[in-house]
C-alpha cells in the first residue's frame, strides 16, 4: 500500500518543523513542498488550509490535517513505532499540560521579550524568564522531557530551544543562558546534537539573517507607525 | 481497586463544567470541592502550582490540569463507556475545540466587562464568532454528528452563561443563532449536562456581583 505523504512548510517556521521533525522521528518518508508564506501562497494550501491559511500542513492521501500540535498526535497515532507520546494517559495529560504552556505561555512571551519596545521590555522579560523556570522544573532532571529519548514536548520545545535562542543571539539578549538555566540550557545543547534533529534544523547561519531582517522589517513598519 | 477522583470547582466556570459533563458521561463518582477563588486552598496549590487554577483533577492523588486535557484524560482512563472522542486519527484531528476556547471565551468575557462601544464591537464580534461556530453544526444533532462529543462538552458550558451574555448586551443569541440554542437544548436533555450546568438566573445574578466588585456599570 503506497503511503502518500506531504507537507507545506516554510524552512525557518518553528512550527513547520515540529511537523518534519515528527516524520523524520516515525522514518516517514514525505515530500516537503516550501511555501512562499510572505509572498504567494500556493493554490494548494489555500485549498487545504482555508481557514488558517497557514504552514505546516499534513497531507496523508490526500487528507489534510492542520495545526502542528494536531499534527504531532496523528503522526503518533498513524504511525506507531516509535512512540514520542507516553502510553500511560496521566504521563499522557502531563506531557500534553508542558505543551500548552510552551506553546500558549513560554514562546510567545519569550518571542515578545525579542521584539517589544524598549520600555516594554524588562516586564515581558522577566515573564519570560519566570516561564523559562517553570519550563525548566519540567526537565527534573532527565535529558530529555520525554525522558531517555526525545518525546513531543521536546519537539515542541524546540521552538524555545533553537528557534528563539537563535532570536535572542541577534537581539544580544541572552536569556536562555547556561548560568541562568543551566538544566535548560543543557537541554536545548543536547537537543540540537541529536543527529536527527541536527540534520533536520534549518542552519544557523540562514536563520540568523532571515530573522534579523524580519526583526529589522517590523521595527522599520512600526517606526513608520 | 478503589479509584478516588476529586475535582476542584468553582460553581460558575465554565472550564469546570466540562470535567464535571465528562465524569457524569462515563458515570464516575467523585468528590466535588468548590474552591473560593479570593483565598484558594492549599491543596489547590500544591495540586497546580503552575497556573495556580481551578478546575483540577485529582485521580488516586495525582492531579491533572486544563479543563480539555482532562476531558480527554477522562476519555482514555474510562474508554469503554460513552466515547467522547472518535477513535480514528484523522476523525480525532478534525475534532477541535480551542477555537471555542481562544475566541469565544474571551469575546463573552467583553461582553459582560466592557460598555458603551467597547461593548458594541464585542457583541458584534461575538455573534459573529457564534455564527462560525453555528455553521460548523450544520445540521447535525450534535458537533460529534450523531453522538455527543468532545466539541459538544466543551461548548455547551456557555449555555448556561447565554442569559446574562444577553442581559448585559441587551441581545437574544436565539434571535441570531437558532440552531445553535436548538443544539444547546438538546443537550440539556441529557442528565450529564443538565446536572453539570448551573442556573441561567444564578449565573447571571453572579455577574452582576462581579460588575459591581470591578466597578462595571
Amino acid at each position: 500500500m503506497g503511503e502518500e505523504v506531504k507537507v507545506f512548510g516554510y524552512w525557518a517556521s518553528p512550527y513547520s518543523y515540529r511537523a518534519e521533525l515528527a516524520l523524520k522521528l516515525k522514518g516517514v518518508s514525505y515530500e516537503y513542498i516550501n511555501e512562499d508564506i510572505f509572498g504567494n501562497k500556493s493554490d494548494l494550501l489555500l485549498k487545504y488550509n482555508p481557514v488558517h491559511k497557514k504552514v505546516p500542513v499534513l497531507l496523508h492521501n490526500g487528507k489534510p490535517i492542520v495545526e502542528s500540535l494536531v499534527i504531532l498526535e496523528y503522526v503518533e497515532e498513524t504511525w506507531k513505532h516509535n512512540p514520542y507520546l507516553p502510553q500511560d494517559p496521566y504521563d499522557k495529560a502531563t506531557a500534553r499540560f508542558w505543551i500548552k504552556f510552551i506553546d500558549e505561555k513560554c514562546f510567545p512571551t519569550l518571542w515578545l521579550a525579542a521584539w517589544s519596545a524598549e520600555n516594554e521590555r524588562e516586564k515581558v522579560t522577566n515573564e519570560a524568564c519566570e516561564y523559562l523556570k517553570t519550563l525548566e522544573s519540567a526537565l527534573n532532571g532527565k535529558k530529555f522531557f520525554g525522558g531517555e529519548t526525545i518525546g513531543m514536548v521536546d519537539i515542541v520545545a524546540s521552538s524555545v530551544g533553537y528557534f528563539i535562542r537563535v532570536t535572542q543571539e541577534i537581539m544580544g539578549q541572552n536569556l536562555l543562558s547556561a548560568d541562568k538555566f543551566p538544566q535548560l540550557f543543557q537541554w536545548s545543547e543536547d537537543f540540537a546534537n541529536c543527529s536527527i534533529v541536527k540534520e533536520s534544523l534549518p542552519p544557523r547561519d540562514k536563520l540568523l539573517p532571515f530573522v534579523k531582517g524580519l526583526i529589522a522589517k517590523y521595527q522599520q513598519d512600526n517606526a513608520k507607525a | 481497586m478503589a479509584e478516588e477522583v476529586v475535582l476542584l470547582d468553582f460553581w460558575p466556570s465554565l472550564f469546570g463544567m466540562r470535567s464535571r459533563i465528562a465524569l457524569a458521561e462515563k458515570g464516575i463518582k467523585y468528590e466535588y470541592k468548590e474552591e473560593d477563588l479570593r483565598n484558594k486552598s492549599a491543596l489547590l496549590l500544591q495540586m497546580n502550582p503552575v497556573h495556580k487554577k481551578i478546575p483540577v483533577l485529582i485521580h488516586n492523588g495525582k492531579p491533572v490540569c486544563e479543563s480539555l486535557i482532562q476531558v480527554q484524560y477522562i476519555d482514555e482512563v474510562w474508554h469503554d463507556k460513552a466515547p467522547l472522542l472518535p477513535s480514528d486519527p484523522y476523525q480525532k484531528a478534525t475534532v477541535r475545540a480551542d477555537y471555542i476556547d481562544k475566541k469565544i471565551y474571551d469575546l463573552g468575557s467583553r461582553v459582560w466587562k466592557t460598555k458603551g462601544e467597547e461593548q458594541a464591537t464585542a457583541k458584534k464580534e461575538f455573534i459573529e464568532s457564534l455564527k462560525l461556530i453555528e455553521k460548523e453544526l450544520g445540521d447535525k444533532p450534535y458537533f460529534g454528528g450523531e453522538s455527543f462529543g468532545y466539541v459538544d462538552v466543551a461548548f455547551i458550558p456557555f449555555y448556561s452563561w447565554f442569559y446574562a451574555y444577553e442581559k448585559c448586551g441587551n441581545f437574544s443569541i436565539e434571535a441570531e443563532c437558532p440552531k445553535l440554542i436548538a443544539w444547546a437544548k438538546r443537550c440539556m436533555q441529557k442528565e450529564s449536562v443538565a446536572k453539570s450546568l448551573p442556573d441561567q438566573q444564578k449565573v447571571y445574578d453572579f455577574i452582576l456581583q462581579m460588575k459591581k466588585h470591578f466597578g462595571i456599570e
